[in-house]
């Protein structure tokens, strides 16, 4: 699968989603999109699923042009947008026969391919409830056994566990490592680094419908620094004082946001240690020590020099913050 | 990468046509499951029309004079034509929602007909609006509603107004696919619904309407649905306006149709 050259503009142009973006995306991986909201990501996914179509450009899924051949590309991607597409007043085995049916499958292939999915995606015993009866994990679940019934070669997985608790989350994972072990290649957005970390080979960052980044995830991590150190002070002239202290245990001036500083550091539980014992030495109190593993944030701020933009972290989800406490 | 063979049928020609067929029916069956197991939608969709029928029957009833004949057997194939109209309105709303929902893409990442989506869309809501024909009939009886047209004339009159409200049900599903969200397009469609449906001769024949309303009331497309209807329904002179009527259908569907689909292929 490659897309090159990609430029797709709304509003009459107006709006530049994705801003001349190349991908290649080797097959029986998972490659990832990793950028927060109204990057692009979502906009990528759609013109290589054919949903929609590239202002300039070309791109190739399987080996058939998306625009040119969009019946071939449909016969071999599986796609799971954002929003947990099922219809909420059909029961979960009601949906995925459905599907079967849309990608024209045989009747009797369709229902117990349909059956089966339900049982390794464990919605068995909910297979005959309305969809709208399941939780956001079932959902989720039935989404993407829905984008598996007619077992696609290639899948596309716009931010799967968006809003699912940890426990769904690290289920959906697991699913989609095994697909990848089967010689599914996928592709896969999400604003989460943790979970580009843990399931992609290959990365790209998107900010402003541009990459801004590419690469392996150690990668991306190496340049990123490991760890996001965070203190608290009790009055912002204390973090004043604390910054001269401790700035050059970093590569990158830290990040002050009032009484609290943030500081990318490589060494984590060491570092950690060199900044209390000078700050203690200094006579400073700390109100507050942590370490969190970087955010997707931290990855902006390192990358481009600016967070997120504000209006974006609104949309996004909560607990997108990965906290860890020191250990030291 | 390498190329992948495409599994299952080569979809050209007839197959094609099979297979789009095939597509639209799954996507109907699916409009209609959602509208047996939401019940509340049925009643709601039909208490407008149940009071219509008793406010005009029994409160304005009184005042309205028809020529020749009970004002009931005027008002019942006028709200007949009001409810299938109306009931357009679902087209648009039942679009927006599969917008909303994501629904829209995953159809439009699977192999299948373009039209389906659209298509299996529009004919579950004809079916419903045959429900309604056959609940307003009965309501209608109820209250004293007596046609003479014959059984053969009946069906006429609901095959008429059936595919005037399909064809007007493809401008709907533009709405549907252009509305930001359900509510929006519920709100889009009653500028459009309100002057056609009350400018018309549905409830009040055309000597109790204004004259510089007439022609308009006379002449635009709902009204020569309803006297089409009606006319059939009662056994009484219904002119050329069934085959104005079936003119009209058939240039709004030549219209709308790829207008809808069209905005089916832009939309995500």
């Amino acid at each position: 699968m490659e897309a090159v050259n990609i430029v797709r503009t709304f509003n009459d142009g107006k709006f530049r989603a994705l801003d001349d973006v190349t991908l290649r995306v080797p097959t029986g991986q998972v490659f990832g999109l990793l950028g927060p909201n109204g990057s692009g990501k979502t906009t990528m996914v759609r013109i290589l699923s054919t949903v929609l179509n590239p202002s300039e450009g070309h791109a190739t899924v399987g080996g058939f042009d998306v625009v040119k051949q969009p019946g071939h590309v449909r016969r071999v991607i599986g796609l799971a947008g954002q929003f947990a597409a099922v219809d909420e007043n059909l029961t979960g085995f009601e949906n995925l026969r459905m599907v079967g049916f849309l990608n024209h499958m045989e009747k009797s292939r369709a229902i117990t391919r349909s059956r089966e999915l339900l049982i390794e995606f464990g919605l068995h015993e909910f297979s005959n409830k309305l969809a709208k009866t399941y939780s956001g994990g079932m959902r989720r679940r039935l989404d993407l056994a829905a984008a598996l019934v007619a077992d696609p070669p290639i899948l596309f997985l716009d931010e799967p566990t968006t809003g699912l608790d940890p426990q769904s989350r690290q289920d959906l994972w697991a699913i989609i490592e095994g697909l990848v072990e089967g010689g599914t290649t996928v592709l896969l957005t999400t604003q989460y680094l943790e979970e580009a970390d843990r399931l992609c080979k290959q990365l790209v960052v998107l900010d402003h419908g541009k990459i801004i980044a590419e690469g392996t995830s150690a990668e991306l991590k190496s340049q990123l620094g490991n760890t996001v150190l965070v203190l608290t002070f009790n009055s912002t002239t204390d973090a004043q004082r604390a910054i001269g202290l401790i700035a050059d245990l970093s590569s990158k001036p830290p990040n002050e946001e009032g009484t609290v500083l943030e500081l990318t550091v490589n060494r984590g539980p060491a570092s950690a240690a060199d900044a209390l014992r000078r700050i203690d030495a200094a006579g400073i109190i700390l109100m507050g020590l942590q370490l969190r593993e970087p955010s997707l944030d931290d990855v902006f701020l390192n990358l481009t020099g600016h967070k997120t933009d504000e209006d974006r972290l609104e949309e996004a989800p909560l607990d997108r913050r990965v906290k860890r406490t020191a250990k030291a | 990468m390498t190329n992948i063979t495409p599994t299952g049928t080569n979809d050209t020609g007839l197959s094609s046509i099979r297979w789009a067929v095939s597509d639209v029916l799954t996507l109907a069956r699916r409009d209609l499951l959602a509208l047996f197991r939401i019940p509340t939608a049925i009643v709601f969709a039909m208490i407008q029309p149940i009071m219509f029928v008793l406010l005009f029957r029994y409160v304005f009833g009184g005042v309205i004079r028809v020529p020749g004949g009970q004002y009931v057997n005027y008002l019942i194939p006028g709200i007949l034509v009001q409810t299938v109209i109306f009931g357009a309105v679902g087209t648009a709303i039942g679009l927006a929602e599969d917008l909303q929902r994501g629904l829209i893409e995953r159809f439009k990442a699977l192999p299948m007909a373009r039209m389906a989506v659209l298509g299996g869309r529009t004919i579950a809501d004809m079916f419903r609006n045959v429900m309604v024909l056959v609940i307003i009939t009965a309501v209608g009886f109820a209250v004293g509603f007596r046609p003479h047209g014959g059984f053969l004339h009946y069906i006429a009159a609901c095959l008429i107004m059936l595919l005037f409200a399909y064809c007007l049900s493809w401008g709907f599903a533009f709405i549907g696919l252009v509305a930001p969200n359900s509510e929006a397009a519920q709100a889009m469609t009653f500028p459009l619904i309100f002057p056609m449906v009350f400018a018309s001769v549905i409830f009040v024949p055309l000597q109790g309407l204004p004259w510089w309303l007439r022609g308009f009331a006379h002449n635009q497309p709902i009204s020569q649905t309803a006297i089409a209807v009606r006319g059939l329904m009662n056994g009484t002179a219904i002119g050329n306006s069934a085959w104005v009527s079936l003119a009209w259908a058939l240039g709004l569907i030549a219209f709308l149709a790829p207008l809808a689909v069209n905005r089916f292929r832009k939309v995500a």
